[in-house]
């Protein structure tokens, strides 16, 4: 059974200029333990999507369902990482990462644990004590994606959480994103602009039209894991990202 | 990241910014000096900077001056302390409700542009001579910038950071007490450098109006027997308590406020 269920999604936003699509009739489905790529141009509405399954945003129309219920509001069974780390930078790499169990009230003692855990996961140990103005921006990424996790949310959401990166910080992130999936087993809902990304770490890609966000293709990406910096210069790999971008160019074409 | 050679100031920096100023000093006070001798200048209208240290000998050695420091320095710190916890209480009520912020927003606009100085007499008439009337004049001048920069400051919460803070589900107490007090820390402390500035001049026009204490009684009394040297003496005083009160402050905000140093020096005095 899918983890995550989201029918004819709508979401309409009112501004000065009258009423904006962002979202129409969406549908999409992520499976348990599954990395699930939301593809689209920019504008499209991806990070209206991510709102709405993190219970920040009403859909005008049309339902999510996460584990067999309906999202009404942010639960605790979900992680988030956004676009900028968006660190608290008063308090150090560890209490940061232990963010979500002071708001949700879980047991601080085995929330320390686990976040040392996932701290060393993340490749960021000895970083524990060090504030967020002392660490790069692929380590506070990483104190982000950690925070994401210490919960043990069943599912985790990423709003393009490698796009205010440099080119090289960038596939490193690929890389380990890829190898945390697969050593915490979590769903994870990645939002992206880039093809490269998302071909790379994704078992399915959802492409969404331009605004309003549509799902145009669902694409199955079975390249073998784990996947490296050969991989993507495989042939295989070159062709999955044509496919896309020329799926795109039509889409541009008549905007 | 580990800050460059440039940021750290080296000892012959550090020893600059005290020897230059205190260049300037003597040079000044010479010029001053030999300005009187030279145009024989009457010591009623301008005292010689050794009748002003004479003053100053005379009032803080044999004590003279010491009950009108303490009585401007009760009259500040109590004033201060009154009126900035008040704002900073309003102010985080202010940003929290959009209602209270409805209702009330015109008239702290009017309240704010009108100049609180013209209130003394006022609050002499309602609070007496002595002490009272005087911390309440401070609390009322320190209350605005006060109010102001916490109400701006929490609104100005990165969006970002309340939406990861709702998708935590977080408390709106949470969110306020751990998110967007200390997100607001800067402004905070910006308030409250201002309020010291503006608290002395509350300060001193309270006792202006009426008082028999106080640096600013000192001035208003010295002035009726053209006793310019006590005058100065007073003023340098003054002078002397805005800049600790104001050093302490900067103290405080580079202590509390570690992890952005840029807002410290961002202190924007205004009036």
């Amino acid at each position: 059974m899918a983890l995550l269920r989201a029918e004819n999604l709508a979401v309409t936003y009112s501004s000065s200029r009258g009423p904006v699509k962002a979202l129409e009739n969406l549908s999409a489905t992520l499976g348990q333990g599954e990395f699930l790529s939301v593809l689209g141009p920019s504008g499209c509405g991806k990070s209206t999507l991510l709102k709405v399954v993190a219970g920040l945003l009403k859909p005008s129309s049309g339902s999510v369902m996460l584990g067999g219920a309906p999202i009404t509001g942010p639960r605790p069974d979900v992680g988030i990482v956004f676009q900028q780390p968006t660190l608290l930078p008063w308090q150090s790499a560890l209490d940061n990462v232990l963010l979500p169990v002071r708001t949700l009230g879980h047991d601080l003692a085995a929330g320390r644990e686990k976040a040392i855990a996932l701290l060393k996961l993340v490749g960021l140990e000895k970083f524990a004590s060090h504030y967020p103005s002392e660490l790069s921006g692929g380590m506070q990424q990483r104190v982000g994606i950690a925070r994401g996790l210490v919960h043990d949310p069943a599912l985790l959401l990423m709003d393009e959480p490698f796009a205010a990166l440099d080119a090289m910080t960038r596939e490193h992130m690929m890389m380990e994103l890829q190898r945390i999936w697969m050593a915490a087993g979590k769903s994870i809902l990645f939002i992206t602009h880039s093809i490269p990304e998302a071909v790379f770490l994704s078992d399915r890609i959802v492409v969404l039209s331009e605004r309003p966000g549509r799902t145009i293709r669902e694409v199955e990406i079975d390249l073998p894991r784990p996947r490296t910096l050969a991989t993507m210069a495989e042939k295989r790999f070159s062709e999955r990202c044509n496919e896309l971008r020329a799926l795109f160019s039509e889409l541009v074409s008549f905007a | 990241m580990s800050p460059g050679p440039s940021d750290k100031p080296t000892s012959v920096d550090k020893l600059k910014s005290v020897a230059y100023p205190l260049v300037t000093l003597v040079v000044l006070i010479m010029l001053w000096d030999t300005a009187i001798r030279v145009f024989k200048v009457p010591n009623f209208i301008m005292p010689t900077p050794y009748a002003v240290l004479e003053a100053l000998q005379r009032g803080y050695i044999e004590g003279l001056f010491w009950k009108h420091f303490f009585f401007t320095l009760q009259s500040m710190v109590f004033g201060y302390v009154l009126g900035c916890t008040l704002a900073f209480l309003l102010g985080c009520i202010f940003a929290e409700s959009r209602t209270v912020e409805r209702m009330f927003l015109p008239f702290v606009v009017a309240l704010q542009s009108m100049p609180k100085v013209a209130l003394a007499p006022l609050i002499i008439v309602w609070f007496g001579f002595g002490l009272e009337s005087k911390i309440v004049m401070v609390a009322l001048v320190c209350f605005f910038p006060m109010f102001i920069n916490t109400a701006v400051g929490l609104k100005q919460t990165s969006p970002a950071l309340l939406d990861l803070m709702n998708a935590f589900s977080a408390s709106r107490w949470h969110i306020l007490t751990r998110i967007k007090i200390p997100s607001a820390a800067g402004h905070i402390f910006a308030g409250l450098q201002i309020a010291i500035v503006l608290g002395l001049i509350g300060a001193v026009v309270a006792e202006f109006v009426s008082s028999t204490r106080g640096l600013g009684h000192l001035i208003s009394a010295a002035a009726v027997n053209l006793e310019t040297n006590t005058m100065f003496a007073a003023l340098i005083s003054l002078a002397v308590l805005g800049v600790a009160g104001s050093l302490a402050i900067r103290f405080l905000h580079s202590r509390i406020v570690f992890w952005d140093k840029g807002s410290a020096t961002q202190t924007a005095t205004t009036e």
